[in-house]
């Protein structure tokens, strides 16, 4: 295995495990603000107890999304130094003004989000939450507009030649709003939301089922259900709009998503299937015509296939399909749960519904599969690429790092998050066991102290 | 000033912000194990509890404006550091669940390994950003195309390895200062006694550091042809020395605040010390100077640097106004509560 493949690996096992903290800071972020606003509005104090627990809780995540956090912003220059000199100029830019406009804020006020109880107006309190849900929700943007210009890249020209060429920026706002930006920032957005609603869902659907803290637990899942149904919906409009501007902006992507190889031809669109790279066909359910239909709104129009486009310019097939199948599957599968529980819940016969809350209780796990597929996606459908029709992803890497060092990096970090996801599931699970605290009773526990 | 020499300054700034603040958490952190029993352990880590991973930003963000500004050096110095780097960021996912994790559970055993876990992250990665900063100021070797030309064992040399305890001492007297500050009782009385301790390392350490600077070989010179060339400069080391001395006055007089203050004093002359010495270089060449990367040939282009300027000028000043706030809000005494760690 040659460096190039290995620091992808390592990019892909670092990247893959720091994505399973974001978007739960960024959904339950906006879910705590709307508990505590809850709180600010009735005064009535179980939404204050329900704000606490959740928010002991949102600071083990924060914590576990800092720590692996860092390794990424390191990460380009360590393995990727190439690419570094190459977008330093464009994509440096992006990450520093997440540090400034987004790291600061929600790492600043979680300070009073989690230990300011007591030494700050509730006011002041809700004030500071709202900030550390904008942080969260401003640092996704930042990373996004880095990572949609590697697909999409605008708002700058190449400058010297050979090896010294790099990329400047012309015009800023470009730059920002690169084509695939306001779509992908979006469908971060509701996977984001999607993850934090279903786990608090998730969480409190447990409680019921052990008919604990079962006012605690109802009332979660009323806000956070609602949450969920919203952001399920709008992510199927997202996704739609992502696959719209794909036609324009990546074709190649689009055409791996569902296995479409004629040059120029309808498409058709999958249900499921097996792609045979060699031979180029597809087994599986299909739909004919319909990925023609759905972008242009006729099955007659052609679109680009993967043999418009050299041999050594094609992305992996079979990889990206899959990934796309099972996301959008999953997708489906969450609207599915969310309105089924809507209607239950609007006829009354959720908290009763054990069936039903099993699903929830493992419903956590959807949002993050489908989060890690759309990435998959995303990225792996970018190849061979590092940024589109510019960069190649093998020569993008350190020149200098050895196949060696790269295998002692991924060893090291491989055992490391293997240990962190292991005690992170453990204190979560703690946690939850222990529950909410009962606030009557620290009053009183207070009082005797 | 023209921009690069403007972000010469601000990334100086960044990481002088950054050992300024991390560098206290890092010296509680090193000092974590000089105390034995449970609470006083809690006390120390909840003095730094709200406000660690904010501090931390500080080299994230100093990471970002970097690549952003000088993608050279970025590129140069991480891929170079490579072994190196990925160990310190190890110490830092450890420092930061140690933190977080260690409350969780009463156990002894489980509080006793991140307390250990803490205290030897915490040590460590002071003496590997310290021996970072030694090879840059030393020389690595560079090529022509900037790439490093040398080796992990190759930058483990006695002066950076020097440059690191510095640092590790630094931080010790820097934190040290600062529990005096947040304490009261036994702790605070334990953690004056160990001012002493930890300001005569620290003087100690600088003075051979400072001997060996002006002494050292050719491969040194550089970073004190400024400070003669430009004798008025003899101001900053003057003040990062009185600086230090008036530590010590001021806790006797119980002024611990002052004290503190005059500690941050010292971190950041000792920084812009360096800095003086390292300009124009960002990373100095040796044995061939002549490929050492400088504030114009590792630059973005000053379109980028006048955004990135834009963007600091927006983005500091709202950042200083609030965590000087939320400082202010965690001022005085650490008081343990039901949601410390």
């Amino acid at each position: 295995m040659d460096a190039v493949f290995l620091s992808r690996l390592q990019f892909a096992m670092t990247i893959g495990f720091h994505y399973l903290f974001p978007p739960l800071s960024i959904g339950l972020g906006l879910i705590l603000v709307l508990m505590e606003g809850t709180y600010m509005v009735t005064k009535n104090r179980i939404y204050h107890d329900m704000t606490r627990f959740w928010v002991k809780i949102f600071g083990l995540i924060f914590a576990l999304g800092v720590a692996s956090g860092i390794v990424m912003e390191f990460q380009f220059g360590t393995n990727w130094s190439t690419y570094s000199r190459y977008v330093g100029d464009v994509f440096g830019s992006a990450l520093a003004a997440e540090g400034v406009f987004a790291f600061f804020l929600e790492s600043g006020f979680l300070a009073i989000l989690l230990f300011g109880w007591n030494k700050v107006s509730p006011g002041m309190h809700f004030t500071s939450t709202v900030l550390v849900c904008l942080g969260a929700h401003f640092s996704a943007i930042w990373i996004v507009v880095a990572n949609s210009w590697q697909q999409t890249p605008a708002g700058y020209h190449i400058v010297g030649v050979g090896d010294s060429a790099r990329a400047e920026i012309v015009n800023f706002w470009e730059l920002v709003f690169n084509p695939s930006f306001l779509d992908r920032i979006f469908h971060v957005y509701m996977g984001a939301w999607q993850a934090g609603a279903f786990f608090v869902i998730s969480v409190a659907a447990w409680y019921l089922i052990k008919n604990r803290h079962t006012d605690f637990a109802k009332r979660s899942i009323r806000i956070a259900l609602v949450f969920a149904i919203v952001a399920s919906v709008l992510q199927a409009v997202s996704g739609h709009q992502s696959a719209d501007t794909l036609v324009e902006t990546q074709p190649a992507k689009l055409a791996a998503m569902e296995g479409h190889f004629e040059a120029s031809a309808p498409a058709d669109l999958y249900l499921f299937g097996w792609v045979n790279e060699e031979t180029q066909e597809v087994t599986g359910v299909r739909l004919p015509g319909m990925l023609s239909w759905l972008v242009s709104g006729s099955s007659e129009t052609p679109l680009t296939g993967l043999n418009a486009f050299e041999e050594g310019d094609r992305p992996p097939v079979n990889i990206v399909f899959q990934a796309y199948h099972l996301m959008v599957g999953i997708g489906i599968l969450l609207i599915l749960i969310a309105a089924v529980s809507g209607i239950m819940w609007a006829t009354g016969k959720l908290w009763n519904a054990r069936w039903l809350l099993w699903i929830l209780v493992f419903s956590v796990l959807l949002p993050q599969a489908a989060n890690q597929l759309g990435w998959i996606t995303a990225e792996v459908g970018r190849q061979p690429w590092i940024v589109y029709n510019l960069l190649r992803t093998k020569d993008a890497v350190s020149p200098i790092v050895t196949v060696g060092e790269v295998w002692f990096s991924i060893l090291l970090f491989g055992a490391i998050y293997s240990l962190l996801f292991v005690l992170f599931i453990f204190l979560l699970n703690e946690k939850i066991q222990h529950g909410p605290e009962d606030a009557a009773k620290l009053e009183l526990a207070g009082k005797r102290a | 000033m023209d921009l690069n020499t403007i972000w010469f300054i601000l990334i100086g700034v960044l990481l002088a912000g950054y050992a300024v603040l991390d560098g206290f958490d890092l010296g509680v952190g090193a000092l974590h194990l000089f105390t034995d029993n449970d609470l006083d352990r809690r006390i120390m880590i909840n003095s730094i509890g709200p406000v660690w991973d904010g501090n931390e930003v500080w080299l994230v963000t100093g990471g970002g404006a970097l690549f952003a500004a000088f993608p050279e050096v970025y590129a140069t110095a991480f891929s170079g550091f490579y072994i190196a780097l990925m160990l310190l960021l190890v110490m830092l996912i450890f420092r930061a669940v140690a933190i977080e994790f260690r409350s969780k559970r009463p156990d002894p055993g489980w509080r006793k390994m991140w307390d250990i876990s803490f205290a030897v992250s915490s040590i460590v990665s002071s003496i590997l950003i310290g021996v970072a900063l030694g090879n840059i100021a030393m020389g690595i070797p560079l090529d022509a195309d900037y790439e490093f030309a040398g080796s992990f064992l190759g930058l483990l040399r006695p002066y950076p390895i020097l440059v690191g305890l510095t640092t590790v001492a630094l931080f010790m007297m820097h934190g040290n200062i600062y529990v005096v500050m947040k304490t009261e009782g036994d702790l605070q009385e334990k953690a004056r006694g160990w001012i002493k301790y930890t300001i005569g390392l620290f003087m100690s350490l600088y003075l051979i550091v400072t001997v060996w600077t002006l002494i050292g070989g050719e491969d040194l010179k550089h970073m004190t042809d400024t400070i003669y060339a430009n004798p008025w400069l003899f101001v900053v080391p003057a003040i990062t020395l009185l600086a230090i001395l008036n530590v010590p006055r001021e806790l006797h007089h119980g002024r611990e605040g002052r004290a503190f203050i005059f500690s941050c004093v010292s971190v950041v002359g000792l920084l812009a010390l360096f800095g003086i010495g390292m300009f124009p270089n960002l990373i100095y060449s040796w044995p061939n100077p002549e490929h050492s990367l400088n504030i114009i040939n590792a630059a973005s282009s000053q379109k980028t640097l006048t955004i990135m300027g834009i963007i600091a000028l927006i983005g500091m000043p709202i950042v200083i106004a609030y965590t000087i706030s939320i400082y202010w809000v965690f001022r005085g005494k650490v008081v343990l509560d039901e949601m410390s760690y």
